[in-house]
């Protein structure tokens, strides 16, 4: 927790602020607005100390750390399968995809590889997740611009997927659901249809957002050509996901670095990028990956093979010693786990490279000069999630 | 009953204390209809949820539970308040939606006071709230405040401006700019001769009915252009540090004044009070004109509201340049054409 | 979707080669820019490439990298070889400890991939989008002077990487322009992710399994007066 007054960053931001100035014709006294940790737009506790000349923001630092609970050292003290556990409150939204890279880093340690089937639920409810995740981002970023209308429709559509997420695993946000050699159970009865209904909706629900919001005139004045990322510098401060594909960079690990055990390459999609690197080009690019996401469920639904889901692993789970980094293309961005084992039980030392860490530190070179709503827009569009920074 | 109504001539004393009665009940008696008509239960259905269920009968009475649960929040200040400012600055607001309510006519003697200059005074002290606004910022000592009340007055510059050219073209049309005169040219015109629904100038000033609407809405500081109250980025603004009763004096006032304004545009472009088979010199008026009056209200402020649940937040300079490039150069077209037409007609 | 039959998927994904040619070229043409920068490195065929680099060279290493093309930057981090003063089986063990039995005897410190000799290694990881491959880079922090030289200054993200590496293990980066925590408190003593730091949480509530130990104050108060 970074104290209120803290005078070190106060300090380091007043003398980052004495070196920007970015208004020098009609240059006023400017303010430092505290931005958080309970505000709207950081839907979280993400606080956000922003020098302003009027409404232009002449620096803009987030402080995080409210909602850091040290997942790091909490891992070295924790069982394999028990920090599956833990690691789905990494992000939240989309909480499945948090457990497949650690599995799947785990895998290659024990040279384990899932049987087909649990490959193919594998991927399934990662786009899943994937879906439920962005159709929320879909709706907030409107809220967050003030159309209030698009928040309630995504609220209601992802219910359909957390409902398939749940009866599969049992948790709608937590699933926990990821096994090391496979999966916990199969699918139920009649699931298959019943998700194929689900995709269908959100199919819907895309086009629908997309007449709503992103077709909107105001929603595209708000947001197109503001914070704009080019792409060098989106790869420097290693922006993933949906915001490295905005500024250009045609990247997505799902297809160029597919780590073995999910099956991606068994489905027609396509990965969608946009020149611009605007809040637009993310929030387009981003509904544009919910709709693959559901194609790409639609058709694993139709493949998936019979099978067990489970391999032979030991049931006291030892990892062998040796290091491992995997990363998967998760709903936020690339989302990797750097494991150390020395063969114990628990882990040496886990690296937790989350996405929104990384995408959201862009902010201070992205923010500088915008305005205070502009702001907002770019906060909303490189679409973070608390405790995917914090961690 | 019409005829007893029409004959009632009280004193000057009592027949002010009505009308001060009366006003002080349809003002919180209008925010809440249209509180909860369009807030609670439109926008429900609109963003496809069922609303508030539990408060009488399919929920009607919700809003005046929560009228009462801020009657009893406690009234906080924050500690470098203006102290007095700060109290004062709700009551500034309202004040402003009440003097509007002065001159909305229910029918053509159902009006507190029928001012000649009607059109001129609306116009005029609707721009009133802005001083409370911007009492309200200044004196919460708060930053997101401050913002919330300069976007205010920011906003001010670009809508008054629209919405006075907007009403021109009626004021030229009917010769008058007093309300009732403008509602009785509108029953009285006739279209191309043929006078079966009267002449309302929403068929002649549509234009000027878009714009009017466009900046009642800044006017309100509703989406889209409620960048003084927005909650996603400055936490409602000058709201921000009120609670209780002040604040509920806030949201009456928002309420209230959208549906005056709705009642304004409702008199320069829908006829008013008036529907077109009915002479307006008949006496069914006294009943029928609020009734009347009443329903075009509803249906201006479905448009109002519907925008409002609709369409995301601008952005400060995005209204400026609405304004200024846009409403302002349409409605200087509105006029110019309007005022040819007048005379070669 | 015919093709798509269980027996299409036995294929492998990337048929692995004995030898990783493409991470053997990367690992040499690294080693002759950076010259005898180079201290250790380690090839996990077909998977990854681990490059251990000398303090001195560490900045050198990441402008080397940049212009092969590696310039995403992944994460920036360090790992603390030291093993567990508190046992590393369970953590029932540090309990034990947290009760007065004394803590295991120092293990030797076993570095991993691309070898080491210190305790504290920097951890650091690039991708190049174009060659599909990341390369990890290690690095030497001698017990006695924790710095490194910044690399914020090629690439803008290991800023914060750096800002969190230095309250977690108590690192110093030569050059950094904003060295302000990042999570912990300004009076925040200790580096929690030092494996000698002690998990708190532990030592205030046992674990695993017993719930609510500690009477809720309120209750305990009434209980008291009762009795």
């Amino acid at each position: 927790m970074t104290a209120v007054s803290d005078p070190q960053s106060v300090a380091a931001l007043v003398a980052e602020a004495n070196d920007n100035r970015v208004n020098l014709d009609f240059e006023t006294e400017g303010m430092t607005l505290n931005m958080g940790p309970q505000h709207p737009a950081t839907h979280g506790t993400l606080r956000i100390i922003a020098r302003l000349d009027g409404e232009q923001v002449i620096s803009a630092e987030p402080m995080c750390g409210y909602m850091h609970r040290g997942y790091e050292k909490l891992t070295e003290v924790r069982t394999y399968p028990q920090i599956n556990a833990l690691i789905n409150r990494i992000d939240w939204l989309g909480s499945f995809a948090n457990e497949v890279p650690f599995i799947l880093a785990a895998e290659k340690l024990m040279d384990v590889e899932a049987p087909p089937r649990a490959q193919w639920i594998r991927t399934i409810l990662f786009e899943m997740s994937r879906v439920a995740n962005i159709s929320l981002f879909l709706g907030d970023f409107g809220l967050q611009l003030g159309g209030m209308t698009a928040g309630f429709y995504a609220f209601r559509d992802r219910e359909w997927v957390l409902n398939q997420i749940e009866s599969a695993t049992g948790g709608r946000f937590h699933p926990n659901f990821d096994r090391i050699g496979g999966l916990k159970d199969d699918l139920p009865k009649g699931w298959i249809e019943e998700s194929h209904t689900a995709m269908d909706k959100l199919l819907a629900f895309c086009d629908e957002m997309e007449d709503l919001l992103v077709g909107n005139e105001i929603f595209q004045g708000r947001t197109r050509g503001i914070g704009v990322i080019p792409a060098e510098i989106a790869l420097s401060y290693g922006l993933s996901g949906a915001n490295l594909r905005a500024s250009g960079v045609d990247w997505d690990l799902r297809r160029d670095n597919c780590p073995p055990g999910l099956v991606y390459d068994q489905a027609d999609w396509k990965v969608w990028t946009h020149p611009d690197g605007d809040c637009f080009a993310r929030t387009w690019v981003r509904l544009q990956e919910t709709r693959e996401a559901a194609k790409i469920v639609k058709q694993l639904l139709d493949t998936i093979p019979s099978g067990p889901v489970m391999a032979k692993v030991p049931r006291i789970i030892k990892v062998p010693a040796g290091e491992a980094y995997v990363a998967t293309e998760n709903p936020l961005g690339e989302m990797g786990y750097y494991v150390v084992s020395k063969g114990d039980l628990v882990p040496f030392r886990v690296k937790i490279r989350s996405a929104s860490f990384n995408n959201i530190s862009v902010l201070p070179w992205v923010a500088r000069g915008a305005y205070v709503p502009d702001l907002i827009s770019i906060l909303g569009s490189l679409y973070f999630i608390l405790g995917d920074i914090d961690r | 009953m019409t005829l007893l109504l029409a004959s009632f001539a009280p004193p000057y004393w009592l027949s002010t204390l009505i009308k001060v009665l009366v006003i002080s009940a349809v003002v919180p008696t209008t925010a809440l209809i249209l509180g909860m008509v369009f807030l609670f239960k439109i926008m429900s259905w609109m963003q496809s949820r069922l609303g508030p269920q539990e408060a009488g009968p399919r929920g009607t009475l919700q809003l005046l539970a929560d009228g009462v649960k801020f009657l009893q929040k406690e009234d906080i200040a924050p500690n470098g308040a203006d102290l007095w400012v700060f109290k004062v600055a709700p009551l500034v607001v309202l004040m402003s939606t009440l003097v509007l309510y002065v001159t909305l006519p229910a029918s053509m003697h159902l009006v507190v006071a029928d001012l000649d200059v009607g059109v001129f005074f609306v116009l005029a002290v609707a721009s009133l709230s802005v001083i409370g606004v911007l009492m309200a910022g200044w004196s919460s000592a708060s930053k997101y405040s401050l913002m919330g009340a300069l976007r205010a007055a920011g906003q001010l510059i670009a809508y008054e401006l629209p919405m006075v050219l907007a009403v021109i073209g009626v004021v030229i049309q009917a010769g008058t700019m007093s309300l009732n005169g403008i509602v009785l040219a509108q029953n009285n015109g006739s279209i191309f001769g043929w006078s079966g629904i009267g002449f309302p100038y929403i068929l002649t000033q549509f234009l000027g009915f878009f714009i009017f609407i466009a900046a009642v809405q800044a006017e309100l500081t509703q989406p889209p252009f409620d960048m003084p109250v927005a909650e996603s980025e400055i936490v409602s603004g000058y709201q921000v540090e009120y609670t209780g009763f002040r604040f509920l004096i806030f949201f009456l006032a928002e309420f209230a004044t959208a549906f005056v304004f709705a009642g304004i545009a409702a008199v320069l472009f829908l006829g008013g009070w008036a529907v077109p088979w009915l002479p307006t010199e008949s006496d069914w008026y006294y009943v029928l004109g609020p009734i009347v009056l009443f329903a075009k209200v509803m249906i201006v402020s479905f448009i109002i509201f519907w925008v409002r649940f609709t369409y995301p937040r601008f952005r400060e300079d995005q209204l400026q340049s609405l304004a200024w490039k846009v409403l302002i150069p349409l409605a200087l077209v509105n006029i110019v054409v309007t005022a040819v037409l007048k005379v070669v007609l | 979707m015919d093709q798509l039959s269980s027996a299409d998927t036995e294929t492998p994904e990337e048929a692995a080669p004995a030898t990783d040619d493409a991470r053997e070229a990367v690992l040499a043409e690294f080693t002759s820019r950076l010259g005898d920068g180079v201290l250790g490195s380690h090839i996990r065929v077909g998977d990854d490439l681990w490059i251990r680099v000398d303090r001195a060279h560490w900045l050198e290493a990441a402008e080397v990298a940049k212009s092969m093309g590696y310039r995403f930057f992944d994460f920036l981090s360090a790992i603390d070889w030291l093993p567990s003063p508190f046992g590393r089986d369970m953590d029932a063990q540090e309990d034990l400890v947290v009760a007065g039995t004394p803590a295991k005897e120092p293990e030797a410190i076993v570095q991993g991939y691309a070898g080491g000799d210190t305790r504290f290694q920097l951890l650091a990881r690039l991708y190049s989008i174009s060659a599909g491959m990341g390369i990890t880079f290690k690095c030497d922090l001698p017990d006695d002077d924790l710095t490194a030289p910044t690399w914020s200054n090629v690439f803008a993200g290991a800023n914060w990487h750096e800002r969190e590496a230095r309250e977690m293990f108590g690192f110093s980066f030569d050059g950094h322009p904003n060295m302000i925590n990042m999570y912990l408190p300004v009076d925040f003593v200790g580096n929690p992710l030092r494996k000698d730091f002690p998990l708190l949480a532990r030592r205030v509530r046992p674990w695993p399994g017993i719930v609510d130990v500690e009477p809720m104050p309120g209750v305990a108060d009434e209980e008291g007066e009762g009795e």
